[in-house]
């Protein structure tokens, strides 16, 4: 590695990589939070059922229902965690471990990505690679804001999951581009408001997407509780514990609050997705002589706005909300990775800025 | 996060509600149920109810997402006219299939034309209705206060103690014209039911939701017709100027014209353009990106019949505004000037002929057709590298944009050129099918001519001379191969030529227009909340007992703490009132 030329580019690729390596640690933080999360929900059930042992002996029938009255019980405790204070939050020793090595990690991708940003004397996203950067850096900073209003740590995994398989993915030989000026099409405002939305919204969406997955889990979960509380009691005085998951879900909030939350995140998403496609037409209105040509990625930004769209009216049609709208909204934001990946590198089209040959 | 789902089983009155389509999550399920026998207006009437409904809408959005797809597939003709040629080459027996399935112009496709204006329809039958009904509830007062407010979704109380010598009537009267003041100045619609010692006011807002949901529907509505109606007088042309020429918005200069339906194409603006010059800028060597081109900028002068001409630049990004047309720059390239002279010497082509651009280097193919002034026609295609370097092959490429070592190779056909029989022919194309070539590898007939500007060689069989003009120099061209033709630098030694796009859209503004309503429309219906809001005051004993209650219209997640707080500012300005007196 030749020493003598440590440009503000590779102090930037540098930053980068650390900050991808706290990410790492950061998920495995918040992953050994999820299983103790798991642990703890246990050992609460152990004990309360012990209680109930002792108290109720006899009543054998009780279980059944007392499943059920745990389980509201739980959703309601983690609907109330979720709402609340930061001060007043439960005190989980490795959730703060995996937010604090957020909080530095992201210190070094914002570190990195605004010396990439001066090494290029542009905005930093111009290319694939930076793109992915500010984006991902959008996500954990969309992240970090909302855990001040709610109590998200348990996304923790998935978002840094997510971040780091995006960012050490652009940072791969075959997607990293060294700074190169901007093409001309690219020296323009929209460059910084269109991109910048539209990477915003991508952040919002991703986190409506793992809400959603969740509340897919803990429905599936709430309905196995329920349907195991009104089968057929068994003789014995222990009822078998249904499989109904991931022992997590249980400290989780409620499908509905989960799903509410989700809708919340989708829709600020999808008026930035709107705001991205208009402030892109005017933008191709001046480069490309047209505000809209079925471009292939304009055909997907507008695939993914009806979705979105759909989702939004799913949750308002009957038979739709709950689970049918949550599968909306992953599909929406299945369409937005695949946007971002496979049309940017393998589809053909005018928005070939990738930078990659 | 307040649930909402089960305020229809307590909703009191539900006058002041938005028309839903009967399967909206918020309406009474009622639509399910009734199945009386149809007549035919019976079943019209059914079918109409079908296509208006959410779930319809629902499962027409999909499809319209669904059927967006293929398009990002496949090549389509209106974004990439080439890439269907090509496919057609590549895919012989697909491509037919495909096209008969109209898969090359999905967006114009009749299947999914049939899906959007089915959602269209579907729009208008919902938005319709739902506007007369919102027009009727904007004026409608907000409903009777429920006895019970207890049963209400959020229902808070409170007492407050009075002294003992103070009126209670009074009290709960001054409480009450807080609360409808607290209410109004909030912006609540306000109206008083009384009824005995239990003063009450009702209390409702957010009616910009139902609001800002009908533009943002109608808005689209909009953008649709703005797009269908001013595509009927939208035009696009393309044009190809030389360093130098003149292009006259007539369709006589156009290479290429599409014009909506109603463009009378006899019509145009009269204006004209001559390129004076064009400007670009490339990364030198040695530097990341290095021959990236940018800064690129076409000086025009413009002008009209009788007036004054004017100074104009297009550049990326900034098209030229021209009376209402737009013109915008779409490419560039080099535009040799090459002289012909047959064999008695008279000149029978001199031309600046546009080479199109093959690469970032500027590895530029070109066509140059002689009709007239030789034994036979002559056809001439070869390449041109504004920086020449052989490759391993022995053949050439360009390893620079800009003009370091210009050279221009050319290969001789002689024959028909195919011109005269009045089907028009592309100028960047040669079909030498019918033709014999003279010069060129692999034909024994010796090598392609290739010149530096400035030199002129023979034409094989004695045919004449050609000669490639060097633009920067008015010295007579010397021989090619004789000795070096430049010394040193070849800058300007070649035109440059820009192909041009000049476009008059009439929609746009008015896309724009109905866009950006569509996304005010869109903030105010996600996220005004619409709710309504009780207070209740009941002298009781020697105190008065308060009832806060409020009941969330659609998505409300932050109704429990808008009736918190306005609970305790309400109760906290009624003791402090209270306590004044």
């Amino acid at each position: 590695m030749p020493a003598e030329t440590l440009t503000l580019d590779s102090v930037s690729v540098l930053l980068v990589w650390t900050a991808i390596a706290v990410y790492v640690l950061a998920f495995i933080a918040y992953a050994i939070d999820l299983a103790r999360r798991s642990a703890l929900a246990v050992d609460a059930k152990d004990q309360t059922e012990r209680e109930l042992v002792g108290a109720v002996r006899g009543y054998a029938g009780s279980s059944a229902s007392g499943a059920l009255d745990d389980l509201r019980a739980q959703e309601a405790a983690a609907d109330d965690a979720l709402n609340a204070a930061p001060a007043k939050r439960a005190r989980l020793l490795w959730a703060r471990i995996g937010t604090s090595l957020t909080v530095l990690g992201f210190l070094f991708h914002l570190a990195g990505t605004i010396t990439r940003g001066i090494a290029g004397e542009r905005v930093p996203w111009a290319n694939m690679y930076e793109f992915a950067m500010t984006g991902t850096l959008l996500i954990i900073a969309v992240y970090l804001g909302v855990l001040f209003r709610y109590d998200l740590r348990f996304l923790g995994t998935f978002i840094l999951g997510l971040v780091v398989v995006l960012l050490g993915g652009a940072s791969m030989p075959a997607i990293y581009v060294e700074v190169v000026p901007l093409m001309d099409p690219l020296k323009s405002i929209w460059l910084v408001i269109h991109v910048f939305v539209a990477s915003l919204s991508t952040a919002l969406f991703a986190l409506a997407f793992a809400l959603s997955v969740l509340q897919l889990m803990q429905a599936r979960r709430e309905a196995r509780v329920i349907a195991a509380a009104s089968g057929p009691v068994g003789t014995g005085e222990t009822v078998a514990a249904p499989k109904t998951g991931p022992g997590f879900l249980r400290t989780l909030p409620s499908a509905d609050a989960l799903e509410s939350l989700a809708y919340r995140f989708a829709i600020i998403g999808f008026i930035f997705w709107t705001f991205t496609l208009i402030a892109g037409s005017i933008w191709a209105n001046d480069a490309w002589g047209r505000y809209w040509g079925f471009d292939t990625k304009e055909v997907w930004t507008f695939v993914i706005w009806v979705l979105y769209a759909g989702y939004i009216h799913a949750r308002a049609t009957r038979g739709w909300r709950g689970s049918r709208s949550a599968w909306l909204s992953i599909i929406g934001f299945t369409a937005v990775i695949f946007n971002f990946t496979v049309v940017n590198m393998f589809f053909k089209g005018l928005h070939a800025y990738s930078g990659i040959s | 996060m307040s649930p909402s789902r089960s305020d229809s089983a307590v909703r009191p009155d539900s006058t002041g509600d938005p028309l839903r389509p009967s399967d909206h999550a918020d309406s009474a399920a009622d639509g399910d149920i009734q199945q009386p026998a149809l007549g035919f207006v019976g079943w019209l009437r059914w079918g109409w109810r079908q296509l208006t409904s959410m779930r319809t809408a629902l499962v027409l959005l999909l499809l319209l997402a669904i059927a967006a797809v293929p398009g990002s597939l496949v090549p389509q003709r209106g974004a990439d006219p080439n890439g269907v040629t090509q496919y057609f080459v590549d895919n012989p027996d697909l491509a037919p299939i495909l096209d008969n399935l109209q898969l090359f112009d999905v967006y114009a496709s009749a299947w999914f034309s049939a899906i959007y204006i089915l959602l269209f329809i579907s729009l208008i039958g919902c938005v319709i209705p739902r506007t007369k009904h919102h027009w009727k509830a904007l004026r409608a007062r907000p409903p009777r206060t429920p006895a019970r407010l207890s049963r209400l979704d959020v229902h808070r109380e409170t007492v407050i103690a009075l002294d003992g010598d103070a009126d209670p009537d009074a009290a709960a009267a001054a409480a009450i014209a807080l609360a409808e003041a607290e209410l109004k100045k909030s912006g609540y619609r306000i109206e008083r039911y009384d009824r005995g010692s239990r003063l009450t006011v009702s209390a409702e807002r957010g009616y910009a939701r139902e609001t800002g949901n009908l533009v943002f529907h109608t808005a689209l509505i909009g953008v649709l017709l703005a797009v269908g109606i001013g595509g009927g007088f939208t035009y696009t042309g393309q044009t190809v100027i030389v360093e130098g020429r003149t292009f006259v918005n007539t369709m006589l200069d156009y290479t290429s014209f599409n014009p909506g339906r109603f463009v009378d194409e006899e019509r145009l603006t009269p204006f004209s353009m001559t390129l004076d010059s064009f400007d670009v800028t490339y990364i030198t060597p040695g530097v990341a990106g290095a021959g990236q081109a940018g800064d690129f900028a076409a000086n025009l002068t413009t002008q009209f019949p009788g007036e004054e001409p004017q100074q104009g630049v297009v550049r990326v990004n900034h098209p030229l505004e021209i009376a209402g047309d737009r013109v915008y720059l779409m490419g560039n390239g080099y535009a040799p000037t090459i002289v012909i002279r047959n064999d008695a010497g008279e000149v029978v082509f001199n031309e600046s002929v546009p080479f199109l651009p093959q690469s970032s280097t500027m590895t530029s193919l070109g066509v140059v057709k002689v009709p007239d002034g030789m034994p036979e026609q002559l056809g001439l295609v070869g390449f041109f590298y504004p920086t020449a370097a052989p490759l391993d092959t022995g053949a050439l490429t360009s390893s620079y944009p800009a003009l370091v070592y210009p050279t221009l190779t050319l290969d001789v056909y002689q024959g028909d050129l195919g011109i005269d029989d009045g089907v028009p022919r592309s100028v960047y194309t040669l079909d030498t099918g019918t033709m014999t070539q003279l010069t060129g590898r692999g034909e024994g007939q010796g090598d392609s001519i290739q010149l530096r500007p400035g030199e002129w060689t023979d034409l094989p069989d004695g045919l004449g001379t050609i000669e490639f003009v060097d633009e920067s120099t008015d010295d007579p061209a010397i021989e090619a191969g004789s000795e070096a033709a430049h010394a040193g630098n070849y800058g300007g030694s070649v035109k440059r030529f820009v192909s041009l796009s000049i476009h008059r859209d009439a929609s746009a503004g008015w896309v724009l227009v109905f866009a950006v309503l569509a996304l005010l429309g869109l903030l105010s219906a996600l996220f005004v909340p619409r709710r309504r809001m009780w207070v209740a005051v009941t002298p009781r004993g020697d105190g008065l007992a308060i009832e806060y209650a409020g009941l969330a219209r659609g998505e409300d997640p932050t109704l429990a703490s808008a009736v918190d707080q306005f609970a305790q500012r309400h109760s906290d300005a009624v003791t402090a009132e209270l306590s004044v007196r």
